[in-house]
């Protein structure tokens, strides 16, 4: 980490925040693991661990009014967006509480009220849609930006240079994060790329980008609030290149023969919480026992949103077909 | 008194987004060559120059980031009517018809609409070989989420875009390019809107029902005038909506004559020919006389040579074949 940020609000209550949050999505998810493996969570299961500076960094320079377009591994990024993590669970759960009726899953969270438009599941596929929202706002005069996620796997997909370009052409208030974690579920980033410096894709096709390190929630939140800020003032897209590492397989079906356990190990000296922990209470900002605090009060709301999760009915199977149509606009001739 | 005048389905089409230009500030119009160049088959001539190149937006030939740039501007606001230039290329865009509009309603619980118009034209006939000639209408109407229209007269082509835009979900248009120059008349005032939901019944008949959408529709009726002179009096269903199936229409249609031939241009194998077909056996077995026939297109990629092209689509000589067939005749 570096000994200053600009930009960045370095005091004791913000640094909590960020604890708070990346402890959270950590607890999270290696509670969700558990669940896994006995059968409580189904379908596929893609963790963040080892990448939440990205989520935790990047939310804090967005705005109520911005939306997000994640990907299927977005439980990071719908906890530190603010969803109830009750209702994250429910829906990992497959409950009628959560946060898409338990029709989408674990890579299909949604919430309107948070305008998080969800994990987007197919690689590559959100960010059409995000050049979309962005150019709602820029035709309505809104002030207000898209931030979109994806992985450095999608910078092989052909929607990854139409929607750049899309973005770049029209001067759309888009904010792409590249989480770049290395592998492409087992495909190594050199045996799917002739250039691996997806920076440079993005700025051939006229997006103004960088790189940042993904493993430090304050650089994170350095980069966005700059990145952010020029999108904000009108200046078109913007584009971060975060590197980092997910410390898990790639779902819970992966047997991780791709890839060293001494690399694997490598990257967790370099862990997020490891290396912020180590740097606020190497400046006396943040202690060992406000560490501890945070992890009891984050195994705490962990514990109730199982509890919610566990308690909350099922959807009717009556209600199947609800909502694939919007009721009533089979019969448009009586609307006029 | 309502006067009639006589114009072209293109000039129908471009009228349509016109009004719609017109009424409703969130609605433009975005695709290849809809501006400057006035839409590949000229249906959006001139816009570009009363709506500006906002409203009127020239996209690069990047289907699947603009169609997908209209699912997202119609979730944040706006009512984009994305123009494919054709079927064809709407394979580069599926991904985001199939996976993203049609399901992200249902998807998020009933949070998220899409509100989106996609016009494509589809169809063979111009000797555009395998490439420029599909018909896969039936792969959007297969999809839960979309709505599937297909208007067939001038009527329609002028009336169908804005019920499409006042559906809250994604609707696909399709329009056969066979029939962009064909005219039709229109009353010069009142409520040009049409419904969406239903089959028409184009032409009544007693002895066989010949079940239609889209381009054959001209085809269905040359082939029911032919089979008149000879005594044979045919009904022709107009589906109009390809998803979903107006299926009582057809189902009362095949109750009175008994025999039903259905007209798609797409493949026979699982085409909505199959479908109508399966849903007929299914629903009115008991009321036929005869198997159901279908007339389908050859099961080959469409070939340039005009011969070879004619051999492979529905032509109302096959149509009036086939129903003198269900006929026994």
């Amino acid at each position: 980490m570096k000994t200053s940020y600009d930009g960045v609000d370095l005091r004791r209550e913000h640094l909590l925040e960020l604890a708070r949050q990346m402890i959270l999505i950590r607890c999270f998810e290696e509670k969700c693991a558990e669940l896994y493996s006995v059968e409580k969570i189904r379908g596929f299961l893609h963790l963040y661990i080892g990448e939440e500076a990205n989520a935790v960094g990047v939310m804090q320079a967005l705005e109520a009014e911005d939306a997000i377009v994640a990907t299927y591994r977005e439980h990071g990024h719908a906890l530190a967006r603010g969803l109830p993590p009750t209702e994250v669970m429910a829906e990992m759960y497959g409950k009628a509480a959560g946060s898409s009726r338990g029709r989408g899953g674990s890579m299909h969270i949604c919430d309107a009220a948070y305008r998080f438009y969800g994990g987007f599941a197919i690689v590559g596929g959100g960010l059409p849609l995000a050049v979309g929202l962005a150019l709602a706002d820029k035709m309505l005069s809104r002030k207000r930006l898209t931030c979109c996620f994806f992985g450095e796997g999608a910078a092989a997909e052909g929607e990854f240079h139409e929607s750049l370009n899309l973005a770049a052409l029209w001067k759309l208030p888009v904010l792409f994060v590249c989480e770049n974690n290395g592998y492409a579920m087992g495909t190594a980033l050199e045996r799917s790329e002739a250039v691996t410096d997806i920076y440079l894709h993005a700025e051939s096709l006229g997006v103004p980008a960088q790189t940042v390190d993904g493993m430090d929630v304050l650089a994170v939140e350095e980069a966005t609030r700059l990145a952010a800020a020029k999108v904000r003032a009108g200046q078109g897209p913007q584009f971060l290149e975060n590197r980092t590492y997910r410390f898990r397989a790639h779902s819970m079906f992966d047997a991780e023969l791709y890839r060293d356990k001494a690399e694997v190990e490598e990257w967790k000296r370099r862990g997020p919480l490891v290396q912020f922990k180590a740097w606020t209470v190497d400046r006396g900002i943040l202690t060992e026992a406000d560490f501890n605090s945070l992890e009891g009060e984050v195994e705490h709301i962990v514990a109730e949103a199982v509890r919610f999760a566990e308690a909350a009915p099922l959807e009717p199977v009556a209600d199947l077909a609800k909502d694939v149509m919007t009721p009533g606009a089979s019969e448009t001739e009586a609307r006029s | 008194m309502t006067e009639i005048r006589t114009i072209s389905y293109r000039e129908a089409i471009r009228e349509a987004l016109r009004e719609a230009l017109l009424s409703d500030p969130r609605v433009f119009l975005m695709g290849e060559d809809v501006g400057r160049y006035g839409g590949a088959f000229a249906c959006s001539k001139g816009l570009i120059d009363e709506f500006g190149e906002e409203r009127i937006r020239d996209t690069p030939l990047a289907e699947s980031g603009f169609t997908g740039a209209g699912i997202g501007a119609a979730l944040g606001g706006m009512r984009p009517i994305v123009e494919v230039m054709t079927v064809n290329f709407s394979l580069l865009c599926i991904d985001q018809i199939v996976n993203n509009a049609a399901t992200l309603r249902h998807m998020s619980g009933g949070q998220f609409s899409v509100p989106l118009v996609i016009r494509m034209a589809t169809g063979a006939g111009h000797q555009l070989a395998a490439q420029h000639s599909h018909s896969l209408e039936n792969w959007y109407a297969h999809v839960p989420g979309l709505r599937v229209v297909a208007p067939a007269t001038v009527a329609d082509a002028r009336g169908m875009l804005r019920k499409a835009l006042d559906d809250p979900d994604p609707v696909i248009m399709f329009e056969h390019t066979a029939l962009y120059n064909a005219v039709g008349d229109l009353p010069t005032t009142s409520d040009l809107t049409v419904d969406i939901n239903h089959a028409k019944v184009r032409r009544g008949g007693r002895d066989a029902s010949i079940i239609t959408y889209g381009g054959s529709l001209p085809k269905a009726l040359e082939a029911a005038n032919k089979l008149s002179g000879e005594g044979i009096s045919c009904e022709v269903i107009d589906l109009r909506s390809l998803r979903p199936l107006d299926m009582e229409t057809v189902l009362a249609s095949v109750a009175r004559t008994h025999r039903a031939v259905i007209v798609d241009e797409g493949w026979r194998t699982g085409s909505l020919a199959a479908e109508i077909s399966a849903q007929i056996a299914e629903r009115a077995l008991y009321d036929l006389d005869a198997p159901v026939e279908r007339v389908c297109s050859a099961e080959v990629p469409i070939p340039y040579a005009r011969h070879l092209e004619l051999a492979a689509l529905p032509s109302v000589d096959g149509i009036a074949a086939a129903v003198k067939k269900a006929l026994r005749q």
